[in-house]
């Protein structure tokens, strides 16, 4: 069963959309958001909601990159890996994450901290590289400042 | 110089609703409301010859022309800002909704207006968290104020607006992957015809247009269609947002005039190349755009100049190589995106874009064949145009094909050399 509180989120969102379907992806985001991941018992949860067999909607969730079928880390970092992160540099950046601070991508590191996810171009090509961690965007970066940037995050 | 797409953006923040108000915001919405009928707001935009900011450059007006008007029009009809920016190297659209989210609401509601449209969506992609918080909160002051909802202005027309924030995937930009996003599927691409404008989400009339294009509306209502090709430098009509990355002096994005010389949005904006690096080639709008050379510098950055020079002005911001970057890394970089992004459907592009991007591997991991160019040449071909079920793998093979062409000799090394000469 959802919480109430994901209960009123999704019901704030079935007003946007003509069928309840449509909230697949809502609904999963919105458990996501407060369970960190998605179990397959918040993925079954999540299609009760909506009145959709699971594995339907696990065919949605299986398609979505920022959906996280998963445990992952407190906080989330996606590394640029675009084009222009590339000329600037990031494959420098993810060999640091690695060797000082343990984050290889896909994985999560040992403490539970952080997951590392590399991630289609973000769209700040003019502060390249850049990663985001959580909802923050983090731009310049190199293996000085990655460590700077990391160090924010309990 | 005229900059309607970026005028009221500064260091503070956007401004509010108040504060748009004031730059003259919102006076196209009452014009259009007031005085003119929706065909006639098509029309503008037609005269003034938009074309799609999306990559594509179809022209705008043209595109609403299509969708079935009159009362025995299916309803509701649906307008979609297409938000989801995850072309590499584009940074555009992110800066307008952070900088000035009232001008693509107002847009918006014009282009809805123009196609009687029911409900408009915001397609944001889901890591644009900023963007997102922006837009959002600009459409509930737009409500408040009364642009948005049951009676706009007293005028009648009704509209609602709401922002869909994505879960990933480069596809979802695909317009018709877009629509089964939306509609809580996986993203995969539909079969054109029928065109989203005659049968789009929920089998409905649906318009799909980028953030950019649908930011020059207000203007081009509220001053005029002949204003609006007076701005550009060529045939081609408008402003367009050129960006420049790659080790460029100053990496940015720039509203200039539509056909502005790729040399001097190179040198007076970017700053020329950093010192110790010299120019090789560009990527003109995006990843799956075709490279262009130092001979092709003096062209303007319009479509048709583009085109003609074998490529495509897509997104407009470049990418740029220098001579301290391999080239054949730098497709083997993209190559691996496309690949990742396939979204699965068809075989050539699902199975093909690993192979090309393992090739590739081999060639700059040392363990290259001469053959492998003649190779990745028949694979250009073979993923090329018409072979596809969208048109995601001929893109990746933009970069591909104009790097074999343009720096072969360089592949040709790395096959021979059995190493990538810049490591
Ligand atoms: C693989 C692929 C990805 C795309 N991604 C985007 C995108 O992120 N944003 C966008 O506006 N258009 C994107 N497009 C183009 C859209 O399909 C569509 O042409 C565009 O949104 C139409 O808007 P316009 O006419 O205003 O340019 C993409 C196309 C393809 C084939
Ligand atoms: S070309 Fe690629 S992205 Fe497009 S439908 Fe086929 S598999 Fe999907």
């Amino acid at each position: 069963m959802l919480s109430a509180d994901e209960k009123r989120e999704l019901d704030a969102e079935a007003a946007h959309y003509r069928d309840r379907r449509a909230l697949g992806i809502e609904a999963l985001k919105i458990v996501q958001r407060h369970r960190g991941w998605i179990s397959d018992a918040a993925l079954g949860d999540a299609a009760a909601a909506i009145g959709l067999p699971p594995a339907e909607l696990e065919g949605v969730a299986s398609f979505y990159n920022l959906l996280f079928r998963r445990p992952v880390g407190r906080h989330v970092v996606l590394a640029c890996d675009g084009v222009s992160c590339w000329i600037a540099g990031c494959e420098r950046l993810l060999q640091a994450a690695a060797e000082r601070h343990g984050l290889r991508p896909g994985e999560t590191d040992a403490d539970g901290r952080f997951t590392l996810l590399p991630v289609a171009c973000l769209g700040a090509c003019d502060r390249a590289p850049v990663a985001l961690v959580d909802e923050d965007l983090h731009g310049n970066l190199d293996p000085e400042r990655l460590a700077e940037v990391l160090a924010r995050y309990g | 110089m005229d900059r309607p797409l970026t005028g009221n953006i500064g260091p503070d923040g956007p401004l509010d609703l108040a504060g748009y108000e004031r730059a003259g915001g919102y006076q196209a919405l009452r014009k259009a409301l007031r005085d003119l009928a929706p065909a006639d707001v098509t029309k503008m935009v037609s005269d003034s010859g938009l074309r799609g900011r999306g990559g594509a450059g179809f022209p705008t007006g043209q595109k609403w022309s299509f969708v079935p008007m009159g009362a025995a029009a299916p309803r509701p009809k649906y307008l979609v800002a297409n938000a989801d920016e995850m072309e590499p190297g584009t940074f555009k659209d992110r800066l307008l909704m952070e900088g000035d989210p009232h001008l693509l609401v107002e847009g918006m509601i014009l282009a809805a207006y123009a196609v009687q449209a029911d409900v408009a969506y915001v397609f944001m992609r889901g890591e644009y968290h900023l963007p997102a918080r922006r837009v959002r909160q600009a459409i509930g002051e737009a409500y408040a104020r009364g642009y948005l909802g049951p009676d706009i202005l007293g005028s009648g027309y009704r509209l609602e607006m709401h922002v869909h924030t994505s879960a990933g995937r480069y596809l979802c930009g695909e317009e018709t992957a877009l629509l089964n996003a939306l509609e809580g599927k996986r993203a995969i691409p539909r079969a054109k015809p029928p065109f989203p404008q005659a049968a789009g989400l929920w089998g409905k009339p649906t318009v799909v247009n980028n953030v950019e294009t649908l930011c020059n509306v207000p203007h081009i209502v509220a001053r005029g269609p002949a204003w609006y090709r007076g701005l550009g430098r060529t045939r081609d009509a408008g402003t367009k947002i050129y960006g420049a990355s790659g080790k460029v002096r100053r990496p940015g994005a720039w509203e200039l005039p539509m056909g502005t010389p790729i040399r001097e949005i190179l040198e007076e904006h970017a700053g020329g190349m950093r010192p110790g690096h010299a120019f090789r080639g560009l990527l003109p709008g995006g990843a799956s755009t075709d490279f262009l050379v130092a001979e092709h510098l003096d062209l303007p950055m319009d479509f048709d100049s583009i085109a003609h020079a074998g490529s495509r002005l897509g997104t407009g911001t470049m990418i740029v190589l220098d001579d301290r970057t391999c080239p054949v890394g730098m497709v083997r970089n993209l190559e691996w995106f496309f690949a990742r992004e396939s979204c699965g459907w068809c075989t050539p592009c699902r199975d093909g874009l690993p192979w090309v991007a393992y090739v590739l591997d081999d060639l700059e991991d040392g363990r290259g064949r001469p053959e492998d160019l003649a190779l990745l040449a028949e694979q250009a071909r073979l993923l090329g145009p018409g072979h596809t079920y969208c048109a995601h793998a001929p893109g990746a093979m933009e970069p591909l094909q104009s790097a074999l062409k343009y720096f072969g000799d360089d592949f040709a090394r790395h096959a021979h050399e059995h190493r990538c000469p810049w490591r």
